[in-house]
């Protein structure tokens, strides 16, 4: 593989090799975190710091590790830097990890992070591999919170919780769609995200 | 009774691909013949019900505030939760290690046809989540926690048997390029869980 630039290596997962869209990974948690703004910003910055410093730390260990053990390795660095996250969250935004449940935890099984760990820290330098997990801990967040945006925009009408479609509207017969709520539509919601980004970028489109 | 409802309910009403979206990434990634899937979907039920128990036991004896009283009473506000995700996730992945082990030595032709896909499962979200939740619903008897899995397990390979068979019968038709592989099956299990969507109503 060539050397990428620093900033090809953190942007390049923004778009044209995003995570979730083009790599197909870490969907698992991330939908269900959606139905409102906030939490998904919470979710999303959570995985950027997890990503990032795991790919860190089994970038420094990565000539240490026997290759043998190295999943059980992995486990356990990601284990202890999402029990941090869980302790920061529970201790400065009680409401949001409420929310978030059992979604945080399920971070470590979170295809991203060991997706990461595996074709990108085990064989480069730290740095490269920091700027790495931070790109796709960056990428997951833009899916998550693009979806995010319109399952509450017009499932509740409101961002952040402040209503943001006029009362005039809901005079005329506007409805909030109580269906973007349920989980089914956030499923919708990537396909047709996927299908924009493709038509914008042919050379991402499968062949058959 | 009550072990009926919560297996009733962990197929089909709390389903853990159409409510959580749990363990998409192998979901989407192996469902493409239903042979593969089936034999995930297998593998899937098979580790579930092993491990949803064990945590259970573990999460009761050793992790929850006061569980450790049964060993002194002195130990009594010991609080070790925080030790939970990794507890969980390590007997996870030494359980997929000796399952793997267990099922080479004593059904060879078994393990030829799940080979592959039993190391995928340790970090598969759907196990780790089981047990997770298993956590959260605070169940009182190992036998609920046991019928849980197993039910949790089942959902998840009914789900990914459906979409494995739509999604070969749908490379026959004339899908738009864009939209082709993820996209469409993205689409096809929101419209599978709206459908599931008819089971939410149900009380039992």
């Amino acid at each position: 593989m060539a050397k990428k630039k620093a900033k090809e290596i953190l942007f390049d997962p923004l778009f044209e090799n995003n995570p979730i869209t083009v790599q197909v990974l870490g969907i698992c948690s991330a939908l269900a975190v959606t139905v409102k703004l906030m939490p998904a910003i919470v979710m999303a910055l959570s995985v950027m710091v997890v990503v990032g410093f795991s790919n860190l730390i089994i970038s420094l260990m990565r000539n240490y590790i026997p290759m043998r053990i190295r999943i059980i390795v992995q486990l356990v660095v990601i284990a202890s830097l999402v029990i941090l996250v869980d302790l920061f969250l529970k201790a400065f935004s009680y409401d949001v990890s409420k929310q978030l449940s059992v979604f945080v935890g399920l971070i470590i099984t979170n295809c991203i992070v060991m997706g990461r760990l595996e074709a990108f820290a085990m064989d480069n330098k730290p740095w490269p591999s920091f700027l790495d997990g931070i790109g796709n801990g960056a990428g997951y967040g833009l899916i998550l919170i693009i979806v995010a945006f319109f399952r509450e925009l017009f499932g509740s009408g409101t961002l952040f919780n402040h209503k943001v479609i006029p009362q005039w509207l809901y005079d005329h017969g506007y409805m909030d769609n109580g269906m973007m709520l349920m989980p089914a539509m956030a499923l919708i919601t990537v396909g047709v995200i996927i299908w924009v980004q493709r038509s914008l970028m042919p050379q991402l489109t499968e062949k058959e | 009774m009550e072990l009926v409802n919560i297996f009733i309910k962990s197929i089909f009403i709390e389903n853990m691909i159409f409510a959580f979206f749990l363990g998409m990434c192998s979901y989407l990634a192996v469902s493409k013949k239903v042979k593969t899937s089936f034999g995930l979907g297998i593998a899937v039920i098979f580790v579930l019900t092993i491990t949803v128990p064990l945590n259970f036991l573990l999460n009761k004896y050793l992790l929850e505030p006061g569980a450790l009283k049964w060993l002194s009473p002195s130990l009594a506000d010991v609080d070790l939760s925080f030790l939970t995700f990794i507890i969980f996730i390590a007997v996870i992945a030494s359980m997929v290690q000796l399952v793997e082990m267990f099922v080479e030595r004593f059904a060879p032709a078994l393990y030829a046809s799940l080979g592959i896909f039993l190391p995928l499962i340790a970090v598969n979200c759907a196990i780790l989540g089981g047990s997770l939740f298993m956590q959260q619903k605070g169940f009182t008897d190992v036998s609920e926690a046991l019928v849980f899995g197993l039910g949790s397990g089942i959902g998840w390979m009914l789900a990914i048997v459906f979409l494995a068979s739509i999604r070969e019968k749908i490379s026959y038709s004339n899908v738009p390029k864009p939209l082709r592989g993820l996209g469409i099956a993205f689409i096809i299990t929101g419209l599978m869980a709206i459908g599931f969507l008819a089971f939410m109503g149900i009380k039992i």
